[in-house]
């Protein structure tokens, strides 16, 4: 044994010392490697919410019935070719797509295309307790919390190619939450043959879909390899291979970049950015997510029930300098909670002034000559959305201070930060909010409805009728115009009331070698390799 | 005689393994945590199948009861699931252990091609230039912190150079299932990959760990090497073989070099426990696949059933590699068989 080894290790030496060549640039024009910065919970889409999962899994292998298109964020046919509103707007019908093939692996040979049944079998794995896979997940985290069984009566197949949802109540963001990257279509035969061997839980963990890329092997923390998806019924790149190499740790995924392991990385740390922009030979990719940082007030609290308190707030901060120094400046300064590229957002909003001595005197008017104290809390973590709330606490307090308000900086660890977040404990606290779907209601409601503040995800505890009622009647209407008018409407009442203070819109990063071609970052969700290739 | 010699050794070792699995046993009590969880690694269990499985592992009968049963189960390789993934760790084991082996083979070997000849060229040009750079170069290495050399060395041919990959075993775009977990095995037996790119893919990806995790072993190697030299040359045989006319070469290959490299075998047993340590710091540097990188990452988990395991394996590796360089050094050896 010994002695084989020493024969092997000579000639590694032998080899290794003639061997001082560049190494080839990913080893092959074939695959193409993304760098992950963590595993995958899943392998479907409809049982998780963190952007690694959607990232690493749902473009690749699904397909959904709707896709959203990343320029103008308007729906176009993917899955569906044509849908329907009934007029009263319960009613959703669609025609789907012929000759759909599902992905042809070891483990499943479809018999058949995509038919309705397969949109059935999908969406009744949310909404039907006796549906044979309800049991299997214990939660559909993006269908609870859009409330998907309160949303939808019905979802039937009316021939092979045409499937009908009927809702409880009109609801115009319902073709959203269909484009989202959650929304993707499983395959009922691939289902039953899982129930047949008994192996239910492998219908989320051995995928089948309709997507550019087929599963073939995932190791735990290592990597995940795709094949390519030959019947794929989109036009398509060539990769034969996808690989996703899973690195956590954001300077070997940065030294791994460098050395051409990986072909495209997301760079989540600013300060790197800047060094990768100068190298030769990467391209930096940006894109503003649909992302909000804001700093929220506590409006069940005294002083800041006062909307002259707010605003004197609002107005002392320096949003230009904490821009600057939280986000290197790669992030855009929010006037709305809408982020710009969202099709409601108010382009003729004001940029909040920046004017402590109109602060000081707003404070006096509201009773408050001499100021008064605060908690600032800031959430332990790093998010996109708000790369160092810890240092942004700091750059707050200081203007503050200028306005004669004491500032105190609390922070917990963040699960129990976020129970005592529920709880109404803070004052004021430094969080955000990252959007799952491109509808302006997946911002306003969450955020700041009365619902909200009762089920806890509205951090300034705020609960306004005007404002519900802006909210609601958008969704009720179809006509986009008018809902527009409406979230118009809605924007502007908040830059009145102030309940919080949007701070910024980050960016999302993506660096990869400049041999890398089609692949684009999507505003609205995970990355996608459908049209990816490699120059030689 | 030999006999004698050797069943004293296995006693040993058989005594140095009780003493091991008295010790890792016992872990289960001192780790915190339910005793039947850290056992066998199944978490959020029934109190029905706890009751159950405090029969299976005699939990109820005496601590002696409890342990005999304890080997019984590590013998039949029921060594428990891992926290983390609910795997048996035998088998977690069995993927990760080659890797390392691999790597500190290669490394072992790298050390005695290199550290040999020249610890046996600063002895015969005792007190000269090239004995005195040898010498110093390796007291360098061998002062050197691995982990720092490695980093410099990843910044150096990885970062500037773009020579040599900075982690794993394999560019990831080769699909080589893990047959036998020695990687150029696994490539051979591998089909429908391009072979020679393949392998000349992994060399590049073993140069840079193997090159690392051999300077400690080498310059100990050189330094002791040279120092049983020059004790070997001073014997009074040796001068004495001078003397009847054989020229230095062959002085130096009749009766220097054999007598020299004898402690070197044991050297290497020595050797292994240090190179096994170091083999882990390498591996969490490189992220190479290997036990101490599964290990490290078992204690931040708090893995109790893979700790244990991996200490088992580890400890075993080691005493078992050690006893064995022993006994050949005695078998090449006579006189220290009297000792």
């Amino acid at each position: 044994m010994n002695f084989a080894f020493c024969r092997f290790g000579s000639l590694s030496l032998t080899l290794w010392l003639t061997a001082c060549q560049p190494v080839p640039e990913a080893n092959s024009n074939q695959g193409l490697v993304y760098c992950a910065e963590g595993s995958p919970e899943s392998f479907n889409p409809q049982l998780v919410t963190s952007g690694t999962t959607i990232d690493a899994v749902s473009q690749h292998l699904y397909d959904r019935l709707l896709d959203i298109d990343p320029e103008t964020g308007a729906l176009k046919p993917a899955l569906a070719q044509q849908w329907s509103v009934s007029a009263d707007g319960l009613v959703y019908r669609f025609k789907l797509r012929q000759q759909v093939s599902f992905h042809h692996t070891d483990y499943f040979k479809p018999s058949r295309f995509l038919t309705a049944e397969d949109i059935v079998f999908t969406f009744n794995r949310m909404l039907l307790v006796e549906h044979p896979f309800f049991q299997t997940a214990t939660e559909y985290p993006y269908f609870d919390s859009i409330e998907w069984r309160q949303r939808v009566q019905k979802v039937s197949a009316l021939s092979h190619d045409e499937v009908e949802f009927r809702l409880n109540q009109p609801d115009s963001s319902f073709l959203s939450v269909l484009a989202t990257d959650f929304a993707a279509i499983l395959s009922a035969e691939y289902g039953a043959l899982l129930i047949a061997q008994n192996e239910k839980p492998l219908l989320d963990s051995q995928p089948i879909g309709t997507g550019p890329f087929k599963f073939r092997q995932y190791q735990k923390n290592v990597l995940i390899r795709y094949y390519r998806h030959d019947e794929y019924w989109r036009q398509h790149g060539s990769l034969q291979q996808l690989v996703i190499d899973i690195v956590p740790d954001n300077t070997k995924r940065l030294a791994k970049l460098l050395t051409r392991e990986c072909d495209v990385a997301p760079i989540p740390r600013l300060a790197e950015l800047q060094m990768l922009s100068s190298k030769p030979g990467f391209i930096v990719d940006q894109q503003t997510s649909m992302n909000v940082g804001f700093w929220a007030f506590n409006t069940r609290k005294a002083p800041f029930n006062q909307v002259e308190v707010r605003q004197a707030l609002a107005m002392a901060i320096n949003k230009p300098n904490i821009l600057q120094a939280v986000y290197f400046g790669q992030a855009e300064e929010a006037t709305s909670v809408l982020p710009p590229n969202s099709w409601a957002y108010r382009h003729e909003a004001q940029h909040q002034s920046f004017n402590p001595a109109k602060a000081k005197a707003l404070l006096a008017q509201a009773g408050y000559p001499d100021g008064f104290s605060i908690d600032i809390w800031a959430m332990p973590i790093q998010r996109m959305y708000n790369p160092n709330a810890q240092k942004m606490a700091e750059l707050i307090q200081a203007d503050l201070r200028a306005i004669g308000v004491k500032a105190r900086i609390v922070s917990y660890e963040w699960n129990t930060f976020r129970r005592k977040l529920r709880q109404g404990e803070h004052d004021s606290v430094l969080i955000g909010w990252s959007a799952d779907n491109a509808d302006p209601d997946n911002f306003l409601r969450p955020l700041l409805s009365c619902a909200a503040a009762i089920s806890g995800s509205n951090r300034a505890n705020w609960c306004d009728e005007q404002f519900d009622q802006f909210i609601s009647s958008a969704l009720k209407t179809t006509d986009v115009q008018q809902r527009r008018s409406y979230y118009l409407a809605a924007q502007q009442y908040l830059q009145q009331q102030m309940p919080l203070v949007p701070i910024a819109h980050s960016k999302r990063f993506q660096v990869k070698n400049s041999g890398v071609l089609g692949v684009t970052i999507n505003p609205y969700g995970g990355i996608s390799f459908m049209n990816a290739g490699k120059t030689p | 005689m030999i006999l004698r010699y050797l069943a004293r050794r296995l006693f040993l070792l058989g005594f140095v393994f009780v003493a091991l699995t008295v010790f890792v046993f016992s872990l289960n009590y001192l780790f915190p945590g339910d005793l039947v969880s850290n056992l066998t690694g199944l978490r959020d269990i029934s109190p029905e199948r706890h009751h159950h499985l405090q029969q299976i592992l005699a939990l109820d009968q005496s601590l002696w009861q409890q342990y005999i049963a304890y080997n019984r189960r590590i013998l039949s390789g029921d060594w428990g699931l891992s926290f983390a993934s609910q795997q048996p760790v035998l088998h977690e084991i069995a993927r990760v252990l080659p890797a390392t082996l691999e790597l500190a083979a290669y490394a072992l070997c790298l050390s005695l091609i290199a550290g040999i000849p020249l610890g046996l060229l600063a002895a015969i040009k005792k007190d000269s230039i090239l004995d005195r750079c040898i010498s110093g170069l390796a007291l360098i290495g061998y002062s050197m912190p691995i982990f720092w050399l490695a980093l410099i060395f990843i910044m150096l041919f990885s970062l500037q150079l773009g020579w040599l990959p900075t982690s794993g075993r394999l560019g990831v775009l080769f699909e080589v299932p893990s047959q036998t977990g020695f990687m150029f095995v696994d490539i051979l037996l591998a089909g429908e990959i391009n072979r020679s790119e393949a392998a000349y893919n992994a060399l590049l990806h073993l140069a840079m760990p193997t090159f690392i995790l051999a300077v400690y072993p080498t310059n100990v190697m050189i330094r002791f090497v040279r120092a049983s030299m020059l004790e070997v040359l001073d014997q009074n045989y040796v001068k004495t073989a001078r003397a009847k006319g054989l020229s230095r070469t062959q002085v130096l290959y009749r009766h220097g070099l054999r007598n020299a490299l004898l402690p070197v075998t044991r050297q290497v047993g020595l050797q292994f426990s240090t190179l096994i340590t170091l083999a882990m710091l390498t591996e969490v540097i490189f992220s190479w696949p290997g036990i101490g990188h599964w290990l490290i990452d078992s204690i931040y988990q708090r893995n109790y059933p893979a700790i244990q395991a991996g200490l088992m394996v580890v400890s075993s590796l080691v005493i078992c590699v050690n006893m064995l360089t022993e006994i050949l050094h005695t078998l090449f050896n006579p006189l220290a068989r009297k000792l």
